[in-house]
């Protein structure tokens, strides 16, 4: 997804000199490219996450389309209250992108698994979070950031997503994005997914017994999307949610919030990750299977 | 004139905010009286900015990155003009713009701050930007000494000197006394002067209260071979106002009745 990423903002970069990215000193082999061919638009900050964060709220009040990129916890809870008031608050064009998304990293340790970050960054109002969950969400993701100017976070995963696409041409945020029919037409179950666990959910379906289920994605949300999504819960009979997160703060305990809204509460079961993984070591496949992600 | 036109414009800062902290019950008058003189020199004399224009392009950019002492500039801000100073009389009152840490939705205030090492990154990225796009104008971040704490501070000059940000200009309020007691009890920041000159800045020394050597400081044209430039400012906490100057206490505590009038007679007698 991050090489995807930067292809799609190298290509933006060209054609927008406002664009600019600054990297935490990280991003070697994936961010060359970019840099050759949009030298004055590329900065790296150094192993500095708090000056990058403020800086770039500096650069974004002068008009500077920001991009602060770095691994998953470093740009994030590193600077926390660098993105909570000064591009939070002040409602800031700077997009906060973080790879490694879930247990991308499994191998590097703790230290390097982002399963926390949609708890800190759903807690910010002006906040929207984009975790696409295939190639095709990484794209209409960074159009939408690009066309809504305001503070963003972009998580990216690491995954196989070359046969995973879906057709959409534009993210209505205001709407579920359906990736995969269930092969019962009026089923009203789905599984519902955000970030780097598209296959995850296509395992899941394979067993027998989410066989009616369809799959769909939420790849744009936040607080300010909550009574939209409120509204498309209303939709369904039964929602399984999944995320590569832990439960406390995700995309699940959003969606049950959500509910709360409706008068109809709609059956939500939540998908994430076990805090036993916290401190185990392995790569992501092996971790998701020891903790029995999908069952 | 000069001179005397920003030392009657620190006297008058002084006094509404005094008024301001006590009508509120409010604190960190000691933060106030420290920065007024020099809130006074920018805005008198070196800040190229407009009331009627507050965000003219070509403006300089001024960022207090000690919040705390935002009823200073308030005061400084509607003195100048950017704002009715009847406005001043709300000051940390429910819904007024004016909360008691400085506020971007306030006339005149580039940036909104409280949580101390936010402002120099801030004004960091603006002085990066006018660098790269030749723009003129300069940046000032005004920063307290026990601010100097925080890394993110640390970052930003290893940031500013590495890129020869010469448009930056940092002001260190160097009352010598933070939050509990004293700099050199809490974290000892000396030598400061050497610490700032081998991270490859431009220093300079001086009376934080003095305005002709503040003016000779501040000055903009001042050559500074194409390093970010800092003025340690030495201040008194609590500046003229004898029960007050050099105590931890009137960083929190907001005058009664008694004492305000007796801080104004203080002022009154100072020109």
């Amino acid at each position: 997804m991050r090489d995807l990423f930067i292809k799609h903002l190298t290509k933006e970069a060209h054609v927008d000199d406002d664009i600019m990215l600054i990297v935490g000193d990280l991003g070697y082999s994936v961010i060359e490219d970019y840099q050759l061919k949009n030298p004055k638009q590329f900065l790296n900050a150094g192993v500095a996450e708090q000056n990058m964060t403020g800086l770039a709220a500096g650069l974004a009040s002068e008009g500077y389309k920001v991009f602060t990129y770095s691994i998953g916890n470093f740009n994030t809870f590193r600077c926390a209250e660098q993105i909570r008031n000064d591009i939070d608050y002040h409602k800031f064009n700077v997009t906060i992108v973080s790879v490694g998304g879930g247990l991308s990293y499994g191998s590097l340790g703790y230290s390097h698994h982002l399963i926390q970050d949609y708890a800190l960054m759903r807690s910010l109002p002006n906040m929207t979070i984009y975790s696409p969950c295939c190639s095709n969400e990484v794209k209409l993701c960074l159009n939408e950031i690009l066309a809504t100017k305001s503070p963003s976070y972009l998580r990216l995963g690491k995954g196989n997503l070359s046969h995973s696409d879906n057709n959409l041409k534009k993210i209505d945020p205001n709407k579920f994005c359906l990736i995969q029919r269930s092969t019962i037409v009026n089923s009203k179950k789905c599984i519902l997914i955000t970030g780097n666990v598209l296959n995850d959910a296509l395992k899941m379906k394979d067993l027998k017994k989410y066989n009616e289920y369809h799959i769909l994605s939420v790849p744009i949300w936040g607080m300010k999307f909550k009574t939209s999504h409120s509204n498309e819960i209303n939709k369904w009979d039964e929602i399984i949610t999944l995320e590569d997160h832990l439960e406390d703060g995700g995309f699940g305990s959003y969606i049950l919030e959500c509910n709360l809204k409706n008068k109809s509460r709609t059956l939500i079961n939540v998908k994430s990750l076990d805090p036993s993984v916290c401190g185990l070591v392995g790569d992501q496949e092996t971790l998701k299977d020891h903790i029995s992600f999908i069952n | 004139m000069k001179t005397y036109q920003s030392k009657y414009l620190a006297k008058e800062i002084k006094e509404h905010a005094l008024k301001m902290v006590h009508e509120s019950g409010s604190s960190h008058i000691g933060s106030c009286l420290s920065i007024t003189d020099i809130l006074a020199v920018l805005y008198n004399d070196i800040l190229n900015i407009k009331s009627d224009n507050p965000n003219m392009p070509e403006r300089d950019r001024f960022i207090l990155s000690k919040g705390h002492a935002c009823a200073a500039l308030y005061a400084t801000l509607a003195l100048k003009k950017f704002f009715n100073v009847n406005k001043l009389s709300t000051f940390a009152s429910f819904n007024s713009t004016l909360m008691s840490h400085a506020s971007h939705k306030v006339p005149g205030v580039e940036f909104s701050t409280g949580s101390l090492g936010h402002g120099l990154p801030f004004g960091v990225g603006k002085a990066l930007f006018a660098k790269m796009n030749n723009k003129k104008w300069n940046v000032f971040v005004l920063l307290s000494d026990g601010e100097l704490n925080e890394g993110s501070n640390w970052e930003s000059f290893m940031f500013a000197s590495h890129h020869k940000l010469d448009n930056l200009n940092v002001i260190i309020d160097y009352n010598k006394l933070q939050s509990l007691t004293t700099t050199k009890k809490t974290l000892n920041l000396e030598p400061l002067k050497d610490k700032f000159e081998s991270f490859g800045f431009f220093v300079t020394e001086t009376d934080g209260h003095c305005h002709l050597s503040l003016k000779n400081c501040l000055a903009k044209k001042v050559k500074k071979n194409n390093q970010p430039r800092i003025i340690i400012a030495h201040t008194t906490k609590g500046k003229g106002i004898d029960f007050m100057e050099n105590k931890v206490e009137w960083h929190y505590k907001s005058p009664n009745q008694n004492q305000l009038t007796e801080a104004l007679n203080q002022v009154g007698n100072e020109l």
